[in-house]
């Protein structure tokens, strides 16, 4: 799989070590606006519920639970070079284990998340023991076998109800023996903290050393050996860690929908999730996160209005996106930056 | 040979199954050796192949009908593999290429739903392999599952006999060996890509076609066949003719007497199956000359 040649440049901005002066000016003013803009986007999410209709702020929690689901994606695929059809099986396993818990033991939420993320972090550490000791289409498809192998799993368990899903789950309280949630704008108030405690773990990983290790097997995993870097305990950790948000969304995900299927763990939305990632820019948090936001909104939204020809729109936007987005959603901002900053010196693509 | 007695018409299925995932697959293998294209829309040809037995053959079989509609599945089967390769030559990246070629599969899906509906349509077998026939031990066989395993048999010799034997194949191999140095003795090889990908193609629909009596036709049996080939084409190793083959009978025989022998863990054995020999032999069974299977 030729997955490093084209994201490597995009995350070059923060390996790269650009000379003093003028271009670190420029760095750094671009990073505040990054924090800015992060900061708006935020407010923008967080004032959602107080003018919008609840069906549009359902769509938003969809959208940002998904989200997450994606960024999990991107961790394996756009960071470390290891493209992805198995982070269903997590998400599965964090929404199916968060429904128990709602079911059988308590409807509080953080007990919910802390359980569905643990139970997704043990499954990804064991599957990934194995998985990430391959690589490229090989990992590709031991992936795709343990999504399907999960989602068999759920559809012949008694206990998680089959092919027909869990349902019946309480609404989730906040606080222990508090009021349950029933409003959707309480809801995604929920799911909005999970979706930017998950975006802020993986953003706080790919700018560790840690991220810098993923992006140096992503780039080439030979040298990164030679030097003596212990390669597959790196995968192994980065494999974990994204299994572990995956299930964290797999858990917003019941909060919000307060039912689980074996369809949540389909090699449908796999294959959407994967194309996300590239439909965003693999290698990018913001990317796809933007690009899982206009698919949902296709599925879902524009795929009803237009009775029900979604699967003919996102096909096409995929497909032109192949042709005119050569780097995903988050290539645009790199192309307007690079006419920018073309004068400046040692700022060019290596 | 009691055990035999009893599974021998399993098994016999198996190779039915087999012969036609074997057709459809070698085509994704075909593909992804000379081109380094993974046709992830390769199940939505497949799936053309049964809506064309539907359209052809649904208001009542004959034979002349049926040489039609396998005449008609290959062509225009030729036509989307050529398409495919006019769309995915720009497009060398394998994630881009997984986009392009899934998008154009879920425009194709929704289209076909568009036209045939989203219910099941069941395609006729031609009237003359209707039948059945005593076979192994005696009891009735339907005719058209051996022709299944003749075609599979001899579209599988014939393939081989062209790949190995004949100019073309020669000029096919050497393309995969080394393309620039092809291009260099004056052949253009964006053709024979282009002709690869729409023989491919064109398999892929007629073994669609052929497997439609089986398998009926139905939205969803596109992602079915395309997985079926995928795990076919990465037991066997990936651009390897033997080992499609392979592949595609150890499938055939997993999904019908390992289903039979397993009842309880039917669902889990093919992609079971498929974990182990990639954790045993990455590059699958029998890798290809130029095996691609260790990634890029």
């Amino acid at each position: 799989m030729k997955v490093g040649s084209d994201v490597a440049e995009q995350t070059g901005e923060s390996a790269a070590v650009g000379p003093p002066g003028s271009t670190s000016d420029a760095r750094r003013s671009r990073r505040w606006l990054g924090l800015a803009l992060a900061v708006v986007a935020l407010a923008v999410l967080a004032s959602m519920p107080f003018w919008m209709a609840p069906y549009p702020i359902t769509l938003m929690s969809r959208i940002l639970a998904f989200a997450l689901l994606v960024v999990s994606v991107d961790l394996l695929t756009g960071y470390t070079g290891l493209p992805t059809l198995g982070q269903v099986a997590y998400f599965g396993a964090g929404a199916y284990t968060a429904g128990l818990i709602g079911i059988h033991v308590t409807n509080n939420a953080f007990v919910q998340l802390v359980a569905g993320t643990l139970v997704a972090a043990i499954l990804a550490l064991i599957t990934g023991a194995v998985a990430v000791r391959t690589k490229g289409f090989v990992f590709l498809m031991v992936t795709l076998a343990i999504a399907e192998l999960a989602h068999k799993q759920a559809e012949t368990m008694g206990l998680l109800g089959g092919s027909n899903g869990l349902s019946g789950i309480p609404a989730i309280a906040i606080v222990p023996g508090g009021q349950p949630l029933r409003l959707a704008g309480l809801i995604y108030f929920w799911v909005l903290f999970v979706f930017v405690l998950g975006v802020v773990l993986s953003l706080t990983l790919v700018h560790s050393p840690l991220g810098r290790s993923m992006r140096g097997i992503r780039d080439g995993e030979a040298r990164m050996r030679a030097i003596g870097r212990r390669t597959y305990l790196v995968k192994l950790v980065a494999y974990t860690f994204a299994g572990s948000l995956a299930g964290m969304a797999g858990t917003a995900w019941v909060a919000q929908a307060r039912f689980v299927s074996p369809g949540d763990m389909a090699f449908s939305l796999a294959a959407i999730a994967l194309l996300s990632v590239v439909f965003g820019g693999a290698g990018t948090i913001w990317g796809p996160i933007v690009a899982a936001a206009i698919v949902i909104v296709i599925r879902d939204y524009v795929g009803t209005l237009a009775d029900g020809r979604g699967g003919t729109i996102l096909g096409v936007v995929f497909v032109l996106a192949v042709f005119f987005l050569p780097r995903g959603i988050a290539g645009l901002r790199r192309r307007n930056r690079a006419v920018a900053a073309a004068p400046v010196a040692g700022e060019e693509s290596r | 040979m009691e055990w035999l007695a009893a599974n021998a018409v399993t098994m016999v299925n198996g190779l039915a199954l087999g012969a036609v995932l074997f057709i459809v697959a070698i085509g994704l293998s075909l593909v992804f050796g000379t081109m380094d294209v993974l046709n992830l829309a390769h199940g939505s040809i497949a799936l053309i192949g049964a809506y064309v037995g539907v359209a052809v053959l649904g208001g009542g079989a004959s034979s002349a009908l049926s040489y039609a509609a396998v005449l008609i599945a290959a062509m225009i089967g030729l036509l989307a593999g050529v398409l495919l390769a006019v769309l995915t030559s720009s497009v060398t990246d394998h994630l881009r290429q997984a986009m392009l070629t899934l998008g154009v599969s879920m425009i194709v899906a929704d289209l076909l739903i568009l036209i045939f509906g989203a219910d099941v349509k069941a395609v006729p077998p031609p009237p003359a392999l209707a039948g059945t026939i005593p076979f192994l031990f005696g009891a009735p066989y339907p005719v058209y599952r051996l022709v299944m395993i003749g075609v599979g048999i001899v579209i599988g010799i014939g393939l081989w006999l062209v790949l190995e034997k004949t100019q073309i194949g020669a000029i096919v191999r050497a393309t995969v060996a080394d393309r620039a140095m092809v291009e260099a003795i004056g052949v253009r090889t964006r053709l024979v890509l282009a002709g690869v990908f729409g023989g491919g193609a064109a398999l892929a629909a007629v073994g669609g076609l052929i497997a439609a009596p089986l398998l009926g036709a139905q939205p969803g049996n596109d992602n079915l066949i395309l997985l079926y080939a995928l795990v076919i084409v990465v037991i066997g190793g990936l651009g390897s003719f033997r080992g499609a083959a392979v592949g595609a009978l150890l499938v055939g025989q997993v999904q019908t007497v390992g289903v039979s022998l397993l009842a309880g863990y039917a669902s889990f054995l093919m992609f079971a199956v498929m974990a182990a020999v990639l954790l045993i032999k990455p590059a699958g069974l029998l890798p290809g000359k130029h095996g691609h299977a260790g990634g890029h």
